[in-house]
């Protein structure tokens, strides 16, 4: 029989990568036993079914894979960038891309992660990395 | 796959109905979706005391049979409420096989209804009571507006990688338009251009609003029966040769590639138990919650190779007098949408397989396939449909 898991004091890995988020530090995971990373933070990874993922700082950068942008209305807050980007580490999240008007974020530009405050909440946002330039 | 090829024809479709398509003012969803059930059970040449098995889903409700189970007054001995979005009625059909081939159930009803366009607590406040019943932490707070962007995103990728335009994506809007004009039932009948779909207001780039599906009321609902028992009911028995269902994630952040939907193995498995392939279907009733769906599970179902959705649909080839015909009552995007249409297009495919599409019956059907998408591109059901002939 397997000795029984102890729950963490800091609850679980939802809360846990918020709590970095809030403090300003961006989270992913990496299985400790198949060493893929891993983007939402799960309790085993969904690659190998491990349940040891460690919890590394990436890098931040990473390339736009899709793009879209909302159409508001500016009561409802203004046309709105929502992005998929993929981490260098090899996982993928939805975010938006800041700093240039949402029509001018293409597939394949270089990116680079920061942490904003939103709504009390810490939110990874991305801006275009000028120095790589775009297109990939 | 033995053991799936052996129920290969075991169940057919004996009776199907629609019910208050496009506007129901003062309807429930459960109003809607009896009405379905009744004209679907009567249509079988059934009772409904003679229905013993059933399948449903509600977007809003979790619990959704047991309220259903009591307003027809049924005592089902076979129960299926598996919601995985608007694939969930085409899902239904395979366990339902198995249901009837064990001698569970004799007569499974599958129905659905809502009043999406009309009700009070519409579209909007299911959306919004989601957030706290369903939450996705991960993607809400960007602001997508979902569905449509997880579409738009996908859609942004396919035209990213295989050069695909939005001229090709309206392609389908039209062709879905030339259909509904030849359906009475067609929620949105008037003539649609290419350049008025072009024109139309962005949504969520590259998609516009006619890129999008309706919102709109209805019930649906259909009746499986074992197919010794489907050949003493009136209706020409429409058989379910094969039917697959495949789901690779929720979130569209979570799809590894957005340009690759589990319809691939959706639909290598029903057209594995089927034994056919696409160049055998005659007629094509896919998911059309966006343009680019069509496009995708055209591919997926290998109807084209990938990336060839956008040359495949050009020049009017899924429309009326088309190479192929795809979603010939109008689809989602012409015809009707509920919030979940994938009992929609099983109907039709039944319709065309019985000779009953009127002014837009194809000529000489043996053969359908029905692919319902569920969540934002989450989930995939596929089921190829025949006649006698084809058993």
């Amino acid at each position: 029989m397997n000795p029984p898991t102890l729950l963490d004091s800091e609850g679980g890995v939802l809360a846990r990568h918020q709590a970095a988020l809030n403090e300003g530090r961006f989270l992913i995971q990496r299985c400790s036993s198949c060493a893929r990373a891993v983007y939402f933070p799960r309790e085993l990874c969904p690659h190998c079914g491990h349940a040891e993922l460690a919890w590394v700082h990436p890098a931040g950068t990473g390339t736009v894979y899709a793009v879209t942008t909302v159409r508001r209305k500016l009561e409802a807050g203004g046309d709105c960038n929502v992005s998929l980007i993929d981490l260098d580490e090899g996982v993928r999240l939805m975010s938006r891309v800041e700093g240039v008007p949402s029509g001018d974020v293409r597939i394949g530009q270089r990116v680079q992660a920061r942490v904003v405050q939103q709504n009390g909440q810490g939110l990874v946002v991305f801006d275009l990395l000028a120095a790589e330039g775009a297109g990939a | 796959m033995n053991g799936l090829k052996s129920l290969r024809g075991s169940a057919a479709i004996a009776g199907v109905a629609t019910f208050g398509c496009g506007e129901a003012p003062g309807y429930s969803d459960m109003e809607l979706l009896a009405n379905a059930a009744r004209a679907a059970v009567a249509d079988a040449g059934l009772k409904m005391s003679d229905i013993d098995g059933l399948c449903t889903a509600s977007g809003a409700a979790t619990m959704w049979a047991m309220p259903v189970v009591e307003y027809l007054g049924i005592r089902p001995s076979y129960i299926d409420g598996t919601m995985i979005g608007g694939s969930s009625f085409i899902a239904h059909l395979l366990p339902a096989m198995q249901a009837l081939q064990s001698g569970q159930c004799n007569a499974v009803l599958v129905c659905y209804g809502s009043a999406q366009r009309t009700a009070t607590f519409g579209r909007r406040e299911v959306v919004a009571s989601r957030r706290f019943l369903d939450p996705q932490p991960y993607e809400t707070p960007y602001e997508p507006m979902q569905p449509l962007s997880a579409y738009a995103l996908a859609a942004s990728r396919h035209m990213h990688e295989f050069g695909t335009t939005r001229r090709q994506l309206a392609e389908v809007a039209v062709a879905a338009r030339g259909w509904a004009q030849r359906n009475p039932e067609a929620f949105m009948r008037e003539p649609l251009s290419i350049d008025e779909v072009l024109g139309a207001r962005m949504v969520c780039d590259p998609l516009t609003v006619r890129d999008s599906c309706l919102v709109t009321d209805g019930g649906g609902a259909y009746v499986l029966v074992r197919a010794d028992r489907a050949r003493d009911l009136p209706n020409p028995p429409v058989y379910v040769l094969g039917n697959g269902t495949a789901v690779w994630n929720r979130q569209i952040s979570s799809m590894h590639d957005l340009t690759v939907t589990a319809a691939r193995d959706s639909g290598r498995a029903a057209f594995a138990m089927a034994g056919l392939a696409p160049k055998d279907i005659d007629v094509v009733q896919l998911y059309d919650a966006f343009t680019i769906n069509v496009l995708l599970f055209l591919e997926d179902l290998g109807f084209c190779a990938k990336g060839e959705g956008g040359a495949f649909v050009e020049g009017g080839a899924i429309g009326p007098g088309g190479r192929l015909p795809v979603n010939t009552n109008g689809g989602g995007l012409s015809c009707v949408h509920p919030g979940m249409y994938g009992i929609f297009a099983l109907i039709e495919a039944v319709r065309q397989l019985r000779g009953a599409g009127g002014e837009r019956q194809v000529a000489g059907v043996k053969t359908a396939l029905a692919h319902g998408n569920g969540g934002t591109l989450s989930s995939q059901s596929t089921a190829v449909l025949g006649l006698e002939e084809t058993l």
